[in-house]
């Protein structure tokens, strides 16, 4: 079975000439199916950077990242966005639209599947919010939500279009101690059943228990 | 919690049907544009009032525009002549450069010219009947019995229009003229004016209408002519109108009318004569220019208040853009956004402003006795200027778009 994520000589550097500035030099990491794997290290150590790579959030520069077997260096723009839809991304603030309720929330991320009737992809934003345990919310503006009710929206968009990759970003930076657990805990039990990979950025100690695997880096290298 | 949880879909989702593709070409994007303006009602609001203002100005000046040139030419509208003899330099009908009168004789020379009849025009001072105020009015000086004019009214009065000192008015002149129709009902069909320091009667009323050129007007006999303005000289006139036999082909009686006839007149068709006098008020004048004008400042200043309105829209959700690019909106599609969102303004401010100009049309035009009419071909010229404004400001809001970096999310 081929690995969701095979990352091999993955170099990535900011700017040109004198300015030039390495982030990673030279990465190989690879993710099993239905691993839970948490990257550590210090702020600049390269591990947001390793994400949007992997999320095909950036154009590579070198080494070679197979991703939902994607090869993503050279990849045009039409790829990585085709290749987007296939990945469940959870950042540091929930990002909901302010507009839309939790349901239609959840629903945007269903949108870019033209096959599926509105009625459907109401339905399964419904579910995925139920799955997450705010089926009495889903018709509250985002405003109308906790902190961690929202995150817990932003897992269910996450998870509505069927990702074969899960990409987290400090999900319980701006969470408090008992939301945070929740919402990671959640977030593992959702995608160990459905055995979707995640690949978590975290500083966060507390919830390294839920990891099948934690990797550190440090200076844009994996270390552990 | 676990047990409500779906079950993972397998299968591969079937290739998509032809309405899913407009559903998310168009109406997705456009539901998405419309909730994000609903939401915030003051900035709907904000937004809407710009279009309104935009569209009832570019309707307006249009519509002033449009009614300068028509009442301008409403005059040479109603003469009843194929061709017409003016001098070259002639350079608007109420300010006319004289011609030979015999050129009127001449040009009978030609067998197809039934009638040739000469226009005199002059503009003299008349003395408002009530507060004896003056103002110039446009004199209009020809023989009443040639039919060579059609102004509605003026065949009834042909007899009397002949007796000495008799003159028709203008019932649509403007009122600073004075109630000349109420003071004419009064005096049992008959009224003194002092017209150019004489007295004359007025023996009726016909229509023609104000022009930007002309206040009022006042239809009189060649010889009537001769008597309010003794000072001209009777050997010229100002306009010849020629009737053609029945049947005769204009463009080669104008050709021949113009072999004949020296170089100190040209010959015109109605309709070049129409395009004469409107070219003076488009290009000679700057009412035309300021009209033009004047609507495309209001579409400018629309396109900027639009281009706020979505500009903030754009850059307050920064951030939700840029996750929606993140979870797989392509950059097409998010501009379909921002456009849909200028459609739908377009839309939401046309239709109150074209209503409000409509009503404004009656008010101004009662007031100022300018020919406003709202037709078909201006409602859907503006709409075309008021959606292309908006999608300008969307063009330009888009850009923003841009910044909407999906990587910085992280």
């Amino acid at each position: 079975m081929p690995m969701p994520v095979e990352i091999s000589g993955l170099r990535y550097a900011y700017g040109q000439g004198e300015l030039r500035r390495p982030v990673l030099r030279g990465v190989d990491l690879s993710v099993a199916p239905g691993e839970i794997l948490l990257l550590t290290g210090p702020s600049g150590s390269g591990k947001t950077t390793l994400l949007t790579l992997i999320g095909a959030l950036r154009a590579m520069q070198e080494g070679s990242a197979r991703v939902l077997g994607v090869e993503l260096n050279g990849a045009d723009e039409k790829t990585r966005v085709a290749l987007r839809r296939r990945i469940g991304f959870i950042f540091q603030n929930h990002n909901l639209l302010g507009f839309l309720t939790a349901r239609q929330n959840v629903a945007m991320a269903l949108e870019t599947d033209a096959a599926l009737p509105e009625r459907e992809r109401l339905r399964r934003a419904g579910e995925l919010l139920a799955a997450v345990g705010l089926a009495e919310h889903a018709d509250k503006l985002p405003a109308k939500l906790s902190g961690g009710q929202r995150q817990r929206v932003a897992v269910a968009r996450a998870l509505a279009a069927d990702p074969g990759l899960v990409l987290a970003d400090e999900p319980t930076a701006a969470l408090d101690r008992q939301s945070g657990f929740e919402v990671v805990h959640l977030l593992r039990d959702l995608a160990k059943s459905r055995g979707v990979p995640i690949l978590m950025v975290t500083h966060d100690p507390r919830i390294l228990d839920i990891a099948d695997r934690v990797v550190a880096m440090e200076d844009g290298r994996i270390t552990a | 919690m676990m047990d409500a949880l779906p079950p993972r879909q397998l299968s591969a989702p079937p290739a998509p049907a032809r309405p899913a593709r407009f559903e998310t070409w168009i109406a997705l994007p456009l539901r998405l544009a419309w909730r994000q303006l609903r939401f915030e009602k003051a900035r709907l609001l904000a937004a809407i009032a710009g279009v309104l203002f935009a569209c009832v100005l570019v309707f307006m000046q249009l519509g002033f525009r449009s009614a300068l040139f028509d009442s301008a030419t409403a005059l040479l509208s109603a003469m009843r002549a194929e061709l017409f003899l003016i001098n070259p330099l002639t350079t608007a009908s109420f300010r006319p450069e004289p011609i030979p009168r015999i050129r009127a004789h001449q040009a009978l020379a030609l067998p197809e010219v039934a009638q040739s009849v000469p226009v005199y025009m002059a503009q003299a001072s008349w003395r408002n009947p009530v507060d004896g105020s003056r103002r110039a009015i446009q004199l209009i000086g020809f023989d009443v019995e040639a039919r060579a004019m059609q102004f509605t009214g003026l065949e009834a009065l042909t007899d009397s229009l002949k007796r000495a000192d008799a003159v028709a008015f203008d019932r649509r002149s403007r009122p600073e003229f004075g109630p000349v129709a109420d003071l004419l009902r009064e005096g049992g069909g008959s009224l003194r004016v002092q017209v150019a320091n004489r007295l004359v009667d007025v023996v009726g009323l016909v229509d023609i209408g104000p022009s930007f050129g002309a206040d009022g007007n006042l239809v009189l006999s060649e010889t009537n002519f001769r008597r309010l303005l003794p000072d001209r000289l009777p050997s010229n006139t100002d306009l010849v109108a020629i009737r053609l036999a029945p049947g005769a082909d204009v463009a080669a009686a104008q050709r021949r009318l113009r072999e004949i006839l020296p170089p100190d007149v040209t010959v015109l068709t109605q309709a070049e004569l129409v395009a004469w006098e409107r070219r003076y008020w488009e290009e000679a004048t700057p009412i035309g220019f300021i009209f033009g004008f004047g609507s495309v400042m209001g579409l400018i200043v629309g396109m900027v208040i639009v281009y706020q309105i979505l500009f903030s829209d754009v850059a307050n959700h920064l951030r939700e853009y840029a996750t929606l690019k993140a979870i797989g909106y392509s950059d097409g599609r998010l501009s379909r956004v921002v456009l849909g969102a200028a459609m739908l303004l377009a839309v939401l401010g046309f239709v109150p402003g074209a209503l409000l100009s409509w009503y404004l049309y009656g008010v101004v035009g009662e007031a100022t006795f300018l020919p406003l009419a709202m037709d078909i071909g201006r409602l859907l010229g503006v709409f075309g200027m008021i959606f292309g404004m908006c999608a300008a400001a969307g063009l330009l809001a888009m850009r923003k778009l841009r910044d909407a970096d999906p990587a910085d999310m992280f």
